[in-house]
């Protein structure tokens, strides 16, 4: 057990520290904005974001170090700013570029992307096609020099401000389904794709809809080979599944109800003085503080290059629960402040703890459902045998 | 950056495993044998003595590490109390030479103190004489002294206990009553928390090791028990279940290292962290304890099977030294949440 980072890490803590505290007066309000490109190119020429991807293609170019990259979520957790950009273009397009992306696919798209000038959607989940996906059924039939998509895609995030997306479609309806399936990538400007918004409980649009109608895509736009799609997506879907169950933001959430407890009042006391209140606030924290330490064993995992296993199984399925319960706690703690929703007297935080009590069983469900994620732990974890094929 | 064991703190649980394997299979474990002489050969009861006192001078996540194999294997030995509790108390006595040599064992009677008093019991001090009752003395059976508190917190160590056995859910376990009527008596120098919160601690890791040992049943069963023609392990609602086991099971290991390390490591936080392991654990093992059991059918239920030793095991972890309600009162307590 040694839970020190050492002089070096802690040096470079500082450094990070410094910048936060100077820069932190430029960190963008809202996500879409120039404003929000800027602080993007200011984090990647400090190497706090695109921190690992190779210069040529426009990243910092720092070799892979774990715990550099978790000081600086934790320096900027702590600081309350926010990180560079986030999207499934960052996180789960460029790594399948640099994966296996052509050296012109890499040049063109990679830079760009980092830099927050071009926005993608991932065109995967379709409306038959949920925890099923191999079983997509968008089509890309051969004509000439291009592919020719009909289809539909649904869940798609940030469909409506993206310029480009990459998406699965079938382009060998005859082969096995997970062997039929190709991965494109084309603008979203391309005629043919009409885009409608997918309102959910929550009241707000946060995905959509996206229709293709003989859409024309060139047949070089592919990355991997045709039919090679399925592994392709795979090899971003990991990537997905690491990002949706981070236990810091559980410790941040648990941090504001602890202040709730504190300053809501009920017939003038203080809900922490309520012992029925605490014992509930206190068993979230234990589980909070689990998956926490299992953070860092985790962490010590990857530093070792070793795989955990089971450990690592488990983070989807309980880092979105606790999320959930969190949030569930947070409007029990309200009463009937806690049901107020939209632009109203009385409410909280915005009505935050609202939404994301409904959002976040959006996120039990997406990125793998839990009833998914218990096969994949019982399965993988467990190794109990999968259930028999279905007719 | 290293949140794990070390290949000792490995090579040294996989040999107490080992030896348990031998000497406390089921089998054993119903004739009520005890393990205390394969565990002192190798120097389990003097785990956290000293080198200078005979001791193998190891921290408390070691103790855990023992811990969580005794609950793995359902072991019958005294440990929490004599291994654990009481070596702290006994800091700098003569008797930690003799607990670890095994020429004597202790018992704790602190229950008063980490659960609550019920029944009258107490102990009160008075000229350096003890007299007054305590209930749920640990490793009580095998006493030689016993580590009491008084009504204040004050540790003693007497040896003119009557010992009154009092039968649990639990087999594996000794609890006593014991009665103090004037008892010579020597004052420690330690607080009762500090000890409690080291028992809490391998409560909690014993449950661990019970809990994932029936789950690891529960698979086992599973993957060979057949109905409707497939092994029922193949059934999502099965499977769902013995995934939900290890999806809370798992992260409690990190939560237990963290604790035992802390408790050494970072004692300004270790009346919280023990208090929260042991709570947690509280909550999770019995949740495991019936899944498994309900994973197993009729034969979950049976004596045959045994399963209901691990059962028992972990629900005599849940209360002893304070049930999750109470541990979670001294987590909040701890930090500020709330005055005591």
């Amino acid at each position: 057990m040694d839970l020190s980072y050492g002089p070096e890490y802690e040096a470079f803590r500082d450094e990070v520290r410094a910048f936060a505290k100077e820069n932190g007066g430029r960190a963008p309000h809202s996500y879409f904005s120039e404003e929000m490109r800027a602080w993007q190119r200011l984090l990647i020429s400090q190497g706090y974001a695109a921190r690992t991807i190779p210069k040529e293609y426009g990243g910092y170019g720092a070799a892979p170090d774990i715990l550099k990259s978790r000081i600086i979520a934790e320096e900027f957790l702590a600081a309350g700013l926010p990180m560079g950009m986030a999207n499934q273009g960052i996180s789960m397009l460029v790594p399948t570029l640099l994966e296996l992306g052509t050296e012109e696919q890499k040049q063109k798209w990679i830079a760009p992307t980092l830099r927050g000038e071009v926005i993608w959607c991932q065109g995967y989940s379709e409306p038959g096609a949920g925890s099923d996906l191999a079983s997509l059924t968008t089509r890309a039939t051969e004509d000439g020099d291009d592919f020719v998509i009909n289809g539909q895609k649904i869940w798609t995030s940030t469909a409506a401000q993206a310029d480009m997306i990459f998406c699965l479609v079938r382009t060998e309806p005859d082969k096995p389904k997970h062997e039929g399936i190709s991965y494109l990538i084309f603008s979203m400007k391309t005629p043919g794709i009409e885009v409608r918004p997918l309102v959910t409980m929550t009241g707000r649009a946060e995905f959509n809809e996206v229709f293709f109608t003989d859409v024309r895509v060139p047949k070089t736009d592919i990355v991997g080979a045709r039919g090679q799609g399925w592994l392709v997506a795979n090899a971003t879907l990991k990537h997905e599944r690491g990002m949706l169950g981070d236990p810091n933001q559980a410790g941040t959430r648990f941090k504001a109800l602890v202040d709730m407890m504190r300053a809501e009042t009920v017939d003038g006391g203080r809900l922490m003085d309520n012992p029925v209140w605490r014992d509930r606030l206190l068993k979230l924290q234990a589980r909070v503080m689990a998956m926490e330490y299992h953070g860092l064993r985790l962490l010590t995992a990857s530093l070792k290059g070793e795989d955990p296993g089971i450990a690592r199984l488990i983070v989807k399925l309980q880092g979105c629960e606790i999320n959930h319960l969190l949030a569930g706690f947070a409007n029990d703690m309200l009463g009937e402040i806690g049901v107020l929703y939209g632009d109203t007297p009385h409410l909280r935080a915005h009505g935050e703890w609202q939404q994301r009590f409904m959002f976040d069983l959006g996120l039990i469900i997406g990125g793998g459902t839990a009833q998914i994620q218990k096969n994949i732990i019982s399965e993988r974890g467990l190794g109990m045998p999968r259930e028999p094929k279905g007719v | 950056m290293e949140f794990g064991l070390t290949s000792d703190q490995t090579m040294m649980q996989e040999s107490v495993g080992r030896t348990l394997e031998r000497v406390s299979p089921l089998d054993a474990v119903r004739k009520g044998a005890s393990a205390f002489d394969a565990l002192l050969e190798l120097g389990v009861p003097g785990i956290l003595i000293p080198e200078s006192a005979g001791g193998l001078g190891l921290t408390l996540l070691d103790a855990a590490l023992v811990a969580e194999m005794l609950g793995r294997h359902v072991a019958r030995a005294p440990f929490v109390a004599s291994a654990v509790m009481a070596p702290i108390a006994l800091a700098g006595t003569p008797y930690l030479k003799k607990l670890a040599t095994g020429e004597i064992k202790a018992g704790v009677a602190v229950s008063e103190h980490a659960s609550g008093a019920r029944d009258g019991a107490g102990i009160t001090a008075k000229n350096g004489k003890l007299t007054g009752m305590s209930l749920f003395a640990l490793d009580a059976d095998t006493a030689d002294v016993f580590v009491v508190a008084d009504k204040f917190g004050d540790l003693y160590v007497t040896s003119e206990a009557t010992v009154t056995a009092l039968t649990t859910i639990d087999a594996t376990r000794s609890v006593a009553k014991i009665e103090l009527d004037g008892a010579a008596a020597e004052r420690l120098s330690g607080s009762a928390e500090r000890m409690i919160d080291a028992g809490r601690i391998m409560l909690a890791a014993d449950t661990l090791g019970a809990g994932q040992r029936m789950l690891e049943k529960a698979v086992a069963y599973a993957k060979e028990r057949k109905q409707f023609g497939r092994v029922i392990g193949s059934f999502q609602a099965v499977k769902h279940m013995c995934a939900e086991m290890a999806a809370e099971l798992e992260p409690c290991r990190a939560l237990i290292w963290y604790a035992a390390y802390g408790f050494d490591a970072l004692p300004e936080q270790s009346r919280r962290l023990a208090a929260h392991v042991k709570a947690h654990l509280s909550e999770v093992g019995p949740q495991v304890a019936r899944t498994a059991t309900e994973v197993h059918g009729g034969m979950g239920f049976t004596d045959l099977l045994g399963l209901h030793y691990w059962f028992k095991r972990i629900g005599f972890n849940r209360q002893a030294l304070g049930g999750p309600e109470r541990a979670r009162h001294d987590a909040a307590v701890a930090q500020g949440w709330v005055g005591n």
